[in-house]
């Protein structure tokens, strides 16, 4: 089989003297969905957090696309091929829904920016119809299209989706969740850190349980989705 | 807060006002010795504390309080007529204005050009400096420095102390990259007073507190605007146009040249806003973990701010000691820091028109007030109060150009 595309090995990251990933090693191939998903406080945006290289890893390798990226600085390691909306989503409030777009078009030339717009739009209209409006004023949901929008215009090849279904509505969740669909459709592929393991497991191809800082479960979306374990832990018993 | 507590908080106050004021206000040393006392004062500033903090949590009412007159709204773009007409009333204004009228207005283009400066870096950019004069005063001394040792004239002298009040900016930059709001301010207000230390105790460069004099005033169009050409074969723009020369015509020829400084400014920093750099200084300052989500590298966005914000208030330097003619440390105190920081607050953080307006409006009102002088910084507080309640975003706030998309 080719190589992943995304190689987590043994990674141990610390806040302060607190180890907060004790060793997690973890697989993302090219045109997969893979979620992690674990508890409040179990390392989840640790993990994605060191990917985009803050904090760094204390040891361990990340190499993606073959490349070893462990000790880049953030905004090297986002400038080619990752793209990621964070937690909490951190949109520009104050800039309009266009211009938190063209942000996130900032290496991109006018032509591309141009074309990701529409491509944007044509994935949430909704984002359309508030283009002129602040960002900060639009409600939870929107502004989890625009954050994930924003990556999109990165044209990444690895997304990172940090808990997009926090605090939304059901209705709201069922789209976003949908959307991520149409991404990998189109050939990108998806890391998905969420609390919601239900709707992750049964959208993601393969599925990792972080428990403590370490991962204590890895395999198919649906053979978590009927684990024992998994479903007493975390679907509710 | 309940009533016996809230009184005994009040008589707490009054008792620690009076400690304060008893010694300022209370006691007074007689010229031939002895003291004097005067206890009337004491006891009115306690009343008033005492009131005050008693009703403190009343006087929310206050923000309630709308102003009755409405400020004009800033419509969208207008076309280029508003500031085509701003720009001929600029340029008209020498010819009719009186004479001492034309020293105050060159003061406020100065204070023009350090607002728009600073706004890049405490408007766009967001980072609370206030230890801009250091910059203006690099600038100033280059140009002093520069001319008195080396010959160098007022245009090259632009260039060069622009380019090294940038080159301090990014030194003041570097290591406060990692501090933000209060703690950024602090240190940059440190590195204020350590510029104008330095030039006050750098005895054999800066002349110390003597200052430097004698500094040639600027040309146009390679003509001196002085009374007679300082050498042979200069020649003084009077001899040029064929007029005889009148001090009033040194005012206008100075006041132009600001002009066009500031028209320069405006130019750039409007051209900057647009380009991405600007955009990305708004962003810098709206969220800083996003920018790096998106592969912004924060280092170079908070110090090209830092650079560009300084690069103007040298230029102002520059043209400020060519104006002046003599230049002492003493022109840049912390004080003026102040001074343009309000400029930019009272104006609106990231509006350039406001900014403009408040600059104006700073310089000329007290100097209308001739009389009040003493009591110019007490106004300011009060004025800056006000503004915080009623209008915190300030007088003209930046306002977002509507962008349509093509249907």
């Amino acid at each position: 089989m080719a190589e992943p595309m995304l190689q987590v090995e043994n990674v141990h990251t610390f806040y302060g003297k607190i180890e907060a990933l004790k060793g997690v090693s973890l697989e993302v191939n090219r045109g997969e969905i893979v979620t992690l998903i674990g508890a409040n406080g179990a390392g989840k945006t640790t993990l994605l957090m060191t990917l985009c290289g803050t904090p760094r890893a204390a040891s361990g390798h990340i190499r993606f696309e073959g490349r070893d990226i462990t000790q880049l600085p953030t905004h090297e390691i986002m400038r080619d091929g990752i793209a990621v909306s964070p937690e909490g989503r951190r949109i520009f409030p104050g800039l309009t829904v266009l211009e938190n777009l063209q942000m996130g078009g900032f290496f991109a030339d006018k032509a591309q920016i141009e074309e990701d717009v529409e491509r944007v739009f044509s994935l949430f209209p909704r984002l359309r119809e508030r283009h002129s409006q602040r960002a900060g004023t639009m409600s939870g949901g929107e502004q989890q299209m625009l954050a994930i929008g924003r990556a999109l215009m990165m044209r990444p090849r690895l997304l990172l989706l940090d808990e997009p279904s926090l605090g939304l509505a059901p209705l709201i969740i069922a789209q976003i969740f949908q959307i991520v669909e149409e991404i990998r459709a189109e050939g990108v592929t998806v890391f998905l850190v969420e609390q919601n393991a239900h709707r992750a497991l049964a959208l993601a191809d393969r599925g990792y349980v972080i428990e403590n800082g370490s991962i204590v479960l890895a395999d198919s979306g649906q053979a978590l989705l009927a684990n024992a374990d998994v479903r007493k832990a975390y679907l509710g018993g | 807060m309940s009533r016996p507590n809230a009184i005994k908080n009040a008589s707490l106050a009054a008792l620690v006002t009076a400690v304060l004021t008893i010694p300022m206000l209370g006691l007074r040393l007689q010229p031939g010795g002895g003291l004097e006392h005067d206890w009337l004062l004491v006891l009115f500033a306690c009343a008033a504390v005492f009131a005050v903090q008693l009703t403190g949590d009343r006087l929310g009412f206050l923000a309630r309080l709308k102003p009755t007159f409405r400020l004009p709204a800033v419509v969208g773009e207008g076309g280029p007529w508003p500031y085509v007409i701003a720009l001929l009333v600029a340029l008209a204004w020498p010819f009719v204005a009186p004479r001492d009228w034309l020293d105050v207005s060159v003061l406020a283009m100065i204070y023009v050009l350090l607002g728009l400066g600073l706004n890049i870096v405490v408007g766009f950019a967001g980072l609370l400096d206030l230890g801009y004069v250091a910059f203006y005063a690099v600038g100033a001394y280059t140009y002093a420095l520069l001319s008195l040792y080396f010959g160098f004239s007022f245009w090259e002298c632009l260039l060069i102390g622009g380019g090294l009040a940038a080159t301090f900016g990014v030194l003041l930059g570097f290591p406060v990259l990692r501090l933000r709001g209060d703690y950024l301010a602090i240190v940059t207000l440190g590195f204020g007073e350590i510029i104008r230390l330095i030039l006050n105790n750098w005895d054999s460069l800066t002349h110390g507190p003597d200052g430097i004099n004698n500094i040639p005033k600027p040309t146009l169009l390679g003509f001196e605007i002085t009374k007679r050409a300082s050498s042979e074969g200069a020649r003084t723009l009077w001899e040029a146009l064929g007029i005889t020369y009148n001090s009033a015509y040194q005012g206008m020829a100075l006041y132009l040249i600001v002009l066009l400084l500031v028209v320069f400014t405006l130019f750039v920093i409007n051209r900057l806003v647009r380009m991405p750099v600007g955009r990305a200084w708004e962003a810098l300052r709206e969220d800083e973990i996003a920018c790096r989500s998106l592969g912004l590298n924060p280092t170079t966005v908070k110090l090209s701010a830092f650079a560009l914000g300084a690069f103007f208030a040298g230029i102002g330097g520059v043209f400020f000691a060519a104006k002046q003619g003599s230049i002492t440390p003493e022109s840049f105190v912390f004080v003026e820091s102040a001074v343009v920081l309000a400029i930019v607050v009272l104006g609106g953080m990231g509006s350039q028109f406001g900014v403009i307006l408040a600059a104006l409006a700073l310089t000329i009102i007290p100097e209308l007030a001739r009389e009040f002088s003493e009591y110019r910084m007490l106004v300011f507080g009060l004025v800056m109060v006000l503004m915080m309640i009623w209008r915190p975003q300030g007088l003209l706030p930046a306002s977002r150009p509507r962008l349509e998309l093509p249907q």
